[in-house]
């Protein structure tokens, strides 16, 4: 019985730590410049296809792989801001949503000229059986994801509350005529937080590609779980983010376990929407901070 | 500006020439094919045999000299779209038969419109209902083998191992519910129960948990119902779990390609596969060898990858569609006659057909052989 629970939860985290990774990729554009970028699932098939383009058709080394991604998908996001989002005369938020929409759509039409319509893979980053807790198995990579999710989320808080670019990058989401005003140049910073968000997008698909495999049209689905991932925790919230994408995994597993399967995705959008009714700034984001919102 | 000048004259040269050359009037058929869309990896090698064998037929003479003229709609894996493209071949084209369209759903949708143009359609779906109840169906036929086919080679070769308890975890596409029905139906038939019965989502990443539930309800046997990357997650979690018992997969799981995808964990999975992905293991003089081997080799020879049963679907229903029209010429009413009667012992790429009023696909569970991985290759199990 235990042992079927772990199995569950285990499912949960393996699942839940991907939306995490998502939302959190979600939130930096977020908190930069108020638009929500529904590219940020592409970003996460970009890092997954590169990386397999990287390692397994080049055949660089690991480490090599791993940074030539991470470029490439900084140059995309990069890319993407400088011709999309910056030409724009009046720069409107939903109109930059909407573009992103565009974007999105461009590039999984990019993805499936270039890669193809079938899914890749690439061998998980360490060898070896899955490790066996109480009868319950978790594959080495699941715990590789949840690092990786655990390293983003320090190195964002860190960046974001302590250096002084994401200390500018969050006065620019505040006020931009204020940040301006001090002397932010805050058309660097979005494309800064576009860059950003693209590199840990493409970081959570490195990760996962080994178990969920990658294809073109991934983003999608990717997208609409990590964005309940972040609304669940309040938009904005990395935390709230991260605690947001695992109870959503963990809810779906369980729902799958012990109700049934066919339910899982239902289950976890009805509680999202129940949070969403009781706490409407979500699980970690106060009253106050929703009403400062723009969007 | 001169090239595009240039490209166009030489064209107009070309197209002038091959008219010169072939003064008979084309055969015009139609193709309804899922090119672009959620369905295109079944749209795409379809499309491809088409315009392989309209250029290997026409090199070779055409069909009694009338060059073959096969004009491709893409169908963008939608049913509207697939009824105004068919509308469109049969009133602007008047093409002689339809192809396609790949999925049942776009099938359906085209039911009646054939049966009032009096045209004939050869489905390359795979749903029952397409051709079923066949008196509703007069002008509709259909290559793809029937899922309860697929289920009975799976549910003889379970039986024949002494399993009777059964999972089945299937997706939840038009795909996976059409063989849920199709296991659910046929299982009392052979004594087998069905003890869990699980879905996932078509871009799923993980289902340990549907996989645990079945292992703790206690069954011999795990059936996965599935096309596209989820038949992969599936194995790859079946072998991260040792769940101890085999995995069967539905005909979807027939391309190397899933091999190479799920590594190691493949090994041991079952399968019953259309002859196509196994022609080389199969005995010399069987039937459909010589064909499957030309058909593959020229196939992978031109586009660099493996045609998959789908593109088989689509060259079954070519070749019969142009012998009926070298035997009977272009007469609606008569090629549709020919194939209903004179389809008997036809091999194809999809199984030995044995077309009938009653029956317009014509293949049955022998169209199947069941098929296990072992290093990394198929194996046929006797």
């Amino acid at each position: 019985m235990l042992t079927v629970f772990l199995q569950f939860l285990f499912s949960g985290l393996t699942v839940g730590a991907v939306y995490a990774l998502v939302g959190i990729g979600f939130n930096i554009t977020y908190n930069a410049t108020s638009i929500i970028n529904l590219a940020q699932g592409e970003f996460v098939v970009i890092g997954g296809l590169m990386m397999w383009f990287f390692s397994e058709s080049l055949h660089l080394p690991f480490l090599v792989s791993v940074v030539c991604t991470i470029g490439s998908a900084g140059l995309v996001g990069l890319l993407m801001e400088r011709l999309t989002i910056k030409p724009l005369k009046q720069p409107d938020l939903l109109l930059m949503i909407m573009i992103t929409i565009a974007v999105s759509i461009v590039l999984r039409g990019i993805l499936m000229f270039s890669f193809g319509k079938e899914p890749y893979v690439y061998p998980a980053f360490t060898e070896g059986d899955p490790i066996s807790v109480s009868g319950a198995i978790i594959q080495q990579q699941t715990l590789w994801v949840i690092g990786i999710t655990g390293f983003c989320i320090v190195g964002l808080f860190v960046f974001f509350k302590r250096t002084i670019i994401g200390k500018a990058m969050r006065a620019c989401a505040v006020n931009t005529a204020a940040a301006s005003l001090v002397g932010i140049n805050v058309s660097r910073m979005v494309m800064l937080s576009f860059v950003l968000s693209a590199v840990v997008g493409a970081i959570g698909g490195m990760a996962i590609t080994p178990i969920s495999l990658m294809e073109y049209d991934k983003g999608p689905m990717l997208a609409v779980k990590g964005f309940c991932a972040a609304i669940m925790g309040g938009l904005g919230s990395n935390r709230g983010a991260v605690i947001g994408g695992f109870i959503i995994g963990i809810l779906e597993s369980m729902t799958a376990g012990y109700i049934h399967s066919g339910l899982k995705d239902a289950v976890a959008l009805i509680i999202l929407l129940l949070i969403l009714f009781l706490r409407p700034a979500g699980l970690f984001v106060s009253k106050t901070m929703l009403d400062l919102r723009k969007f | 500006m001169r090239t595009v000048l240039s490209v166009m004259i030489a064209a107009f040269c070309i197209v002038s020439l091959s008219v010169g050359a072939q003064a008979k009037e084309p055969f015009k058929i139609g193709a309804l094919f899922a090119v672009t869309g959620p369905a295109s990896f079944l749209g795409e090698p379809e499309k491809n045999t088409a315009i392989m064998l309209q250029e290997q037929i026409n090199k070779a003479g055409g069909i009694n000299g009338h060059p073959l003229e096969i004009i491709i709609e893409d169908t963008k894996s939608d049913e509207t779209q697939a009824v105004l493209s068919a509308k469109k071949l049969l009133e602007n084209d008047n093409v002689l038969a339809i192809i396609g369209p790949s999925t049942t759903g776009e099938s359906m949708a085209l039911v009646p419109i054939m049966n009032n143009a009096n045209t004939l359609l050869m489905s390359c779906a795979a749903g029952a209902p397409i051709t079923q109840p066949v008196k509703d169906r007069y002008w509709i036929f259909k290559t793809p083998q029937y899922d309860v086919s697929a289920v009975e080679a799976i549910f003889g070769h379970m039986k024949k191992q002494g399993i009777a308890k059964v999972g089945i975890i299937t997706i939840s596409t038009g795909f996976g519910d059409a063989g849920r029905k199709a296991l659910v139906e046929m299982a009392p038939q052979y004594g087998i129960t069905i003890v869990a019965d699980e879905k996932y989502g078509p871009k799923d990443s993980d289902m340990t948990t549907q996989l645990t539930k079945i292992k703790a309800a206690g069954a011999q046997a795990v059936i996965n119902w599935s096309v596209g990357p989820g038949q992969v997650v599936v194995t790859k979690n079946w072998d991260a779990l040792k769940m101890g018992i085999p995995l069967y997969q539905s005909h979807g799981w027939g391309s190397k390609k899933n091999i190479e995808l799920a590594g190691k964990a493949a090994e041991g999975v079952i399968a019953p596969l259309g002859r196509l992905v196994v022609w080389e293991k199969l005995p010399d003089g069987h039937p459909q060898k010589a064909l499957l081997k030309k058909y593959t080799q020229d196939y992978e020879a031109r586009y660099k990858s493996e045609p998959g049963t789908f593109g088989g679907h689509a060259y079954d229903a070519i070749m019969m569609l142009v012998e009926a029209m070298k035997k009977v010429g272009p007469d609606k009413k008569k090629i549709r006659d020919y194939i209903e009667t004179n389809i008997k012992n036809w091999a194809g790429t999809g199984g030995i057909f044995n077309m009938s009023p009653n029956d317009h696909c014509g293949l049955d569970k022998t169209a199947f052989e069941m098929v296990v991985v072992k290093n990394g290759d198929w194996e046929i199990l006797k």
